[in-house]
């Protein structure tokens, strides 16, 4: 029996690229650093999520119905009449905002080790996109169940390009189908969402990991492992990522699986964080809820939109300022100039312009999701501005200080010296 | 393979085709980008509309929808007049030079009849819809608040013409989109008056 297996094997070896190749390339033969720690679990994780949310959304188009009279209806029964609907659906919605949790920190690593820099440029553009690429795939989603929330979203969201100068209306038209949000939008957001999007994700995520698989993983030292060799020609300092990693990744899987369950079963809704309230209520095109904000992982850009003032009657320069705010993201690798990439070797103005950025991160994020008013307003010294609007000007402005004074600050800081070899 | 002299005319053929194979590929696109534009069927919905104004009480505030979108019309008092001249040193267009209403309606109180107002009631910054916030709303919009429109979505504040307040993050007033009268108690909306 087992002969008969093998020839099988074989068979199709002989007729197909070779699979085990292939597995010894990427998976048995590919040297990863030894010292990987906490922080690398994050790249797995979202592509575990990235299963979850293609089969769990797989699994909501056979009951979900993309058109503005049904789609809320067909939101609730999934919720209410369908077998398991409930749990597919909350699979689907707390899977997202995990997916953008995991996707952050997987970021953060990224800064902290210096896993940008040079030889790695192209792995960060290819992530970079798959970040924006995850936002446009959730922006669509959310528009599907087609509550208060989806629709006053997408009209925001969408508006944002009606004010780029000449072509905006028309190109806000053309986005729409409509001259407001309607059936049109959603019909084609449906099918953005469920096949062209992924689709983009999928082969992003090909090249994420084939560009990394042709570099090598960087690691928490940031030195190339690849410089010191033993005799069999692998790095002394990597070992095969399986079985090593893909034993620790799916240790880690677990205790992440156990995590999201206790979200997905006890506060999927998140108290207004993951499914906002407003969305449990139809769409009204006449009316907008008395406080729109988006899902939390874009409200940090939100509150960058919304602190910038209008310039010469239009507020283009808030939108621009919006898109710079993800865009610069790309420059990240030509923005430092320092000679080290881990933070461990980096020097006090680094990793004080890190600590200052998280913070910046976190109470941009945190304003995003409040009102302009949540704290009240100044006294007539300063024309009773909003001191929301107020706090979130001077941290978007520390915001790009961060980026745009990178290449000073990582050039004068004081690093320390590299180590030779890894360190545990 | 790399020592071969490479026969420069047939790389050049290579070339020029399949440039000019992308250029039809390209060609391609335009069917589907073209299916993206609002439908016949969308642009007959677009129409114009009919209001009856006849019952409006002084004061108050009708909706009608006119391409999805809400259009106030607003009977306002006397007082309510007055307070639009008051406000005119708060706002930043106070004149309505900013082209978003038709000539007829570019003067002091933004309407045909000083009484009507008709607004597209979008906020021109992203497209929320702002709530109306009477004078009586004094308590939530600061003790100088004489009436007018607050859009909660990021905070713009207009005044009972609806003109934008200095500092909001909406950048022009509000639209008053193209309307003419019937009859005394009834606005077509969408269409200017024939002749006009």
């Amino acid at each position: 029996m087992a002969s008969r297996l093998m020839a099988l094997w074989d068979w199709f070896d002989s007729r197909m690229p070779s699979v085990a190749e292939e597995f010894r390339k990427h998976m048995a033969e590919y040297y990863a650093p030894k010292n990987f720690n906490f922080w690398y679990f994050f790249g797995a994780f979202s592509i575990l999520l990235l299963g979850i949310q293609i089969v769990s959304g797989i699994f909501l188009t056979m009951h979900y119905k993309p058109d503005a009279n049904l789609a809320f209806g067909s939101v609730e029964y999934i919720m209410r009449d369908v077998p398991g609907g409930w749990l597919i659906r909350y699979i689907h919605s707390t899977g997202a905002s995990a997916f953008f949790a995991v996707v952050y920190l997987h970021m953060f690593r990224g800064l902290l080790y210096g896993s940008y820099k040079q030889p790695r440029e192209l792995v960060w553009i290819f992530g970079v996109l798959l970040y924006l690429t995850l936002m446009a795939e959730a922006f669509l989603g959310y528009l599907l169940p087609w509550g208060q929330m989806s629709y006053w979203g997408a009209q925001v969201i969408v508006n944002l390009f009606a004010v780029i100068p000449f072509i905006g209306p028309d190109l806000a038209l053309w986005i729409r189908g409509d001259y407001v949000v309607g059936d049109a939008t959603l019909n084609r957001f449906f099918a953005l969402h469920v096949i062209a999007v992924p689709l983009v994700l999928l082969g992003l995520v090909a090249a994420h990991i084939l560009a990394l698989h042709d570099v090598g993983s960087n690691n928490p030292d940031g030195i190339e492992i690849k410089k010191k060799k033993g005799p069999d020609g692998h790095p002394l300092d990597g070992i095969p990522f399986h079985p090593y990693y893909t034993v620790k990744d799916i240790a880690g899987a677990v205790l992440f699986m156990m995590v999201l369950c206790a979200v997905l079963f006890f506060v999927p809704e998140m108290g207004g964080y993951f499914l906002e309230y407003n969305n449990f209520v139809p769409a009204d095109p006449l009316k907008t809820p008395a406080h729109i904000a988006p899902l939390w992982y874009f409200t940090p850009f939100y509150s960058i939109l919304r602190a910038v003032p209008p310039l010469f009657n239009s507020q283009f320069p808030g939108v621009a300022l919006f898109g710079l705010s993800t865009m610069i993201l790309f420059l990240l690798p030509w923005l430092d100039r320092s000679p080290v990439k881990s933070i461990r070797y980096r020097g006090v103005l680094f990793k004080s312009a890190v600590a200052i950025f998280v913070i910046t991160f976190l109470v941009l994020g945190y304003l995003g999701t409040e009102p302009v008013t949540v704290w009240g307003q100044f006294g007539s010294w300063l024309g009773y501005a909003d001191v929301a609007t107020v706090v979130a000007r001077i941290f978007t402005l520390l915001y790009f200080a961060f980026f745009f004074l990178m290449p000073w600050y990582t050039a004068i800081d004081k690093c320390k010296p590299e180590p030779d070899r890894v360190t545990m | 393979m790399s020592k071969k002299k490479i026969d420069n005319t047939r790389r050049n053929l290579i070339v020029a085709t399949t440039a000019v194979a992308g250029a039809a590929g390209a060609g391609v696109a335009i069917p589907f980008a073209w299916s993206w534009w609002p439908s016949e069927r969308a642009k007959a919905a677009g129409g114009p509309v009919e209001a009856d104004i006849s019952n409006l009480a002084p004061g108050e505030l009708a909706v009608v929808e006119w391409r999805g979108k809400p259009v106030w019309i607003m009977r306002r008092t006397k007082e309510m007049l007055e307070a639009v001249r008051k406000a005119d040193d708060k706002v930043t267009d106070p004149k309505s030079d900013v082209p978003l209403q038709p000539e007829y309606a570019k003067n002091e109180n933004r309407s045909i009849k000083p009484e009507f107002l008709v607004l597209v009631g979008i906020c021109t910054h992203l497209g929320c819809s702002p709530q109306s916030k009477p004078a009586e709303a004094k308590g939530e919009m600061g003790s100088d608040w004489a009436g007018g429109f607050l859009c909660a979505c990021h905070g713009s504040k207009f005044d009972l013409a609806g003109r934008v307040y200095k500092g909001a993050p909406a950048p022009v007033n509000l639209e008053v989109p193209p309307h003419t009268y019937l009859s005394d108690g009834t606005i077509l909306i969408g269409e200017d008056k024939k002749g006009a």
